[in-house]
């Protein structure tokens, strides 16, 4: 074995190996190969922390209704521009009546599962039982992203929470990787911030009281929402999981697909200027 | 068989050398901007504070009501007996974190002290909390509104770092100046001389009195009416809080939404 | 064609190494859409002018005309958009003239990107080209680099995303006048609540064959500004000055000629400032 990294693939070139020089320890052939670019084998400077993404999911889509909060996220988590795994679950319920949807990062959302995982259980062996909501929730993963922003160890995660808040009022809020916080009546990360808000806000305005929207229109604009995405995403795919809390507690579904696609415009278009055929 | 010190010297090759190779630079950046405005003026016997709320990221509307203003020292749900108010505006989670930490330390004055603190003591420690920071500073622009030993109307304002002042008026964050200009000149009349009281330099300044809760409230609307028209990242809704021997009193009004 | 004036690049190039900063352009931080329908073709724009966060201009004009039956709606900076416009304006007026025929969405849409083709990008116009012509009706978009796009709509400026959702989740073939308005409007105002860059009111324009163009200017204005709370009209001699001289009419008259024009309030042509009263 050659203990010294310098020469690892660097010996041999040009003239051949005969017998005496296989024998005796390898020499570098810095001719051949250069001088050795020791920077690679650096043990000082920063630690390596998460400074950008590599494995990420797109938009997280929640709405409040009478009753309760829908949250909706597609099953894709991509590597840059490649759609890497396509059944990459990125809903997850907390206790029976809170939900986290997860954006960016999917190493750090695996790592806050496994924090939220240990919270819950700990919670479930207390004398008292689970007693977090889902506002309770987000004011500690809001905090978590807070330290870790403050200690330049980012967790590169924007989520929403979703369930009830201390009241027993639906409960929607929404968390980043800076620790900052806001809550509205329909919420989205990424992607959907910019093209799902606009549709949630259409159809159900802010200065509309929260009694006057059902269950099933939320979940229909969902359902219109997740398809507008999928549209106009390029990071998207039309499989999505959707979770509908309740008092009753958590319906959740992984394996849906975006249903009534329209593509059919496409056929009459032609070219992008004056091809007619 | 070569020599260890040989062979290293042959190479030139050690794990301890050291380099000039570019250490790979963090890209990330820890502050964001959330925009918006708050305002503060004072009269004799009452302080408002004042802000919008939208909160904002790039060109996008995160929320139509997210509150700048808060009770400080008050009740944890509802902020029932605060005494003091803070506005904070810029970076939101910072400005979170801030009124948290000063929340906190107003109430544990009032269980080591039996007696609430009062707002000028409030008002120095805001600074040593925000300069404690020095080096990786809370990123808002505070605002401390309460009554002082008098029963007069208190403001303090600070910058990200500490630097405090005792004022009559302030305006802070996205549209402070557009605001604050409109402030000098509706609230300490500057550029306001009385007319005919004499030519050139002898000309009188209008002086400066406490102006009546009704006539600053309708100030503070139209500063904001004004700012919205002009500023977009401030809109939605404007949170008005009073401060009064009698308590708090909290309005909002509907501002425009574009 | 003339072109650009290069004389001052390396003076301004060593200006800005010292540390003077470049000049800000006025942007249209814009919504702007189109919609084909049976007859024709609608456009619309928002009518907000940015300079930075600042809004610079509450209701300016982003439908430009280029032939009585070919319009466009600009996004980008806005010298730019007003100066391609005009420019490829008179150029198809002078092609139809020297052709004798009516001018051609598609020989403007070309004369656009080529123009802007050999600016790579630095002519920052962003534009939407509508229009009716004896081949039937086009609608087009052209980026500041130079490409195109045949769509049966299409949005763009910073409010694209919010505009483009509602064209994904309402669009339909087949519309007819009204419902092409309707669809346009909506997305602007999607654009105006939704996008910070956008704002005020909508502006339409509606080319039909056989019809004579109708731009309906602020078709919907659904950002009136509230009534101010207090009156600040100042009292006459509040404002200091040191020194005062009166030129009388007759004074001027030694300098310059006078002409009185009758005192008809409507010949001050031009939008109306608030004033208080």
């Amino acid at each position: 074995m050659d203990h010294f990294p310098g020469t690892w693939g660097r010996v041999g070139g040009t003239k051949s190996p005969n017998l005496a020089s296989l024998l005796t320890s390898p020499q570098p052939r810095n001719d051949v190969y250069g001088a050795y670019d020791a920077s690679y084998l650096q043990t000082s400077g920063p630690k390596a922390h998460t400074s950008s993404p590599a494995v990420t999911g797109t938009s997280v889509v929640g709405v409040k209704f009478n009753g309760g909060v829908a949250i909706a996220t597609d099953n894709l988590a991509s590597y840059g521009s490649l759609a890497r795994f396509s059944d990459v679950k990125r809903l997850r319920s907390f206790g029976d009546k809170a939900m986290v949807g997860f954006g960016g990062d999917v190493s750090d959302m695996q790592y806050l599962d496994r924090l939220l995982e240990s919270m819950d259980i700990k919670e479930n062996y207390s004398a008292h039982g689970n007693m977090l909501n889902a506002k309770n929730l987000h004011t500690y993963l809001a905090k978590v992203f807070y330290k870790r922003r403050s200690e330049f160890n980012p967790l590169w995660n924007h989520v929403l929470v979703a369930g009830f808040d201390g009241q027993g009022e639906p409960f929607l809020s929404s968390a980043d990787l800076l620790g900052t916080t806001f809550s509205a009546p329909h919420l989205a990360t990424g992607f959907g911030a910019h093209l799902a808000v606009p549709i949630l806000r259409r159809k159900f305005p802010e200065e509309l009281p929260l009694e006057e929207v059902t269950q099933e229109a939320a979940v229909e604009a969902l359902k219109e929402c997740m398809k507008v995405l999928f549209y106009r995403d390029a990071r998207s795919i039309d499989k999505y999981s959707i979770a509908v809390i309740t008092k009753d507690g958590i319906d959740l579904k992984e394996d849906e697909q975006i249903q009534g696609q329209s593509w059919a415009f496409a056929e009459r278009i032609k070219g992008y200027g004056a091809q007619v055929v | 068989m070569t020599s260890l010190i040989g062979q290293s010297e042959n190479i030139g090759y050690s794990f301890s050398e050291p380099t000039s190779a570019n250490v790979k630079q963090h890209s990330f950046y820890p502050y964001t901007d959330n925009g918006g405005s708050t305002l503060g003026i004072t009269g004799s016997d009452f302080a408002i504070l004042a802000g919008d709320t939208r909160s904002t990221s790039g060109y996008n509307i995160n929320s139509r009501m997210v509150p700048k203003v808060f009770k400080i020292g008050g009740d944890d749900e509802t902020g029932d007996g605060a005494q003091i108010l803070l506005s904070v505006v810029g970076f939101a989670a910072d400005g979170n974190a801030l009124k948290e930490k000063l929340d906190t330390v107003v109430k544990m004055y009032k269980y080591q002290h039996g007696k609430p603190m009062s707002v000028s003591a409030c008002a120095q420690r805001l600074s040593t909390i925000l300069y404690e920071k020095r080096f990786f500073p809370y990123y808002v622009h505070a605002i401390l509104a309460g009554l002082d030993e008098e029963g007069v109307g208190a403001l303090y304002s600070y910058d990200p770092v500490g630097s405090y002042e005792r004022e009559q008026c302030r305006a802070a964050g996205a549209a402070s100046s557009l605001i604050m200009p409109f402030l000098d000149n509706q609230v300490n009349f500057k550029n306001q001389y009385v007319p005919g009281s004499g030519e050139g330099h002898a000309l009188e300044p209008v002086k400066a009195e406490p102006l009546p809760k009704e006539t600053v409230k309708a100030l503070v609307r139209d500063a904001f009416t004004s700012a919205v028209e002009r500023h977009i990242e401030v809109g939605d809704g404007l949170q008005l809080m009073i401060i009064t021997r009698e308590g708090i009193e909290e309005i909002y009004h509907p501002l425009k939404k574009d | 064609m003339p072109g650009f004036d290069f004389s001052n690049y390396n003076r301004n190039a060593a200006l800005h190494a010292r540390g003077v900063p470049l000049p800000k352009a006025t942007s249209t931080g814009t919504t702007i859409v189109g919609c084909i329908y049976d007859k024709g073709v609608v456009i619309a724009a928002d009518t907000r002018a940015t300079s930075g966060p600042i809004v610079a201009d509450k209701n300016c004009e982003k439908l430009h005309y280029i032939a009585p039956k070919i319009w466009c709606a600009g996004a980008g900076t806005a010298a730019d958009t007003e100066f391609t416009t005009a420019l490829i304006s008179s150029n198809v007026e002078l092609h139809s003239l020297s052709t004798g025929r009516d001018p051609r969405v598609i020989t403007c849409m070309t004369m656009l990107k080529q123009h802007l083709f050999r600016y790579q990008g630095h002519i920052g116009a962003y534009l939407v080209v509508a229009g009716v012509d004896p081949t039937g009706t086009g609608l087009y978009t052209v980026h500041a680099h130079g490409s195109t796009d045949k769509l049966p709509y299409v949005t763009m400026g910073s409010g694209s995303l919010a505009a483009m959702s509602v064209f994904e989740s309402t669009w339909q073939p087949d519309l007819d006048r009204q419902g092409a308005i309707d669809i346009c409007a909506e997305a602007i105002k999607a654009g105006i609540f939704n996008d910070l860059g956008s704002g005020s009111n909508v502006d339409v324009c509606v080319i039909e064959k056989d019809q004579p163009t109708q731009l309906l200017r602020n078709y919907m204005k659904p950002n009136d500004r509230p009534q101010k709370e207090r009156n600040y009209r100042f009292q006459r001699g509040t404002t200091a000055y040191l020194d005062q001289r009166v030129i009388s009419k007759e004074d001027m008259k030694k300098y310059v000629t006078i002409e009185t024009l009758s005192g008809d309030d409507n010949l001050a042509a031009g939008d109306n400032m608030e004033v208080d009263s």
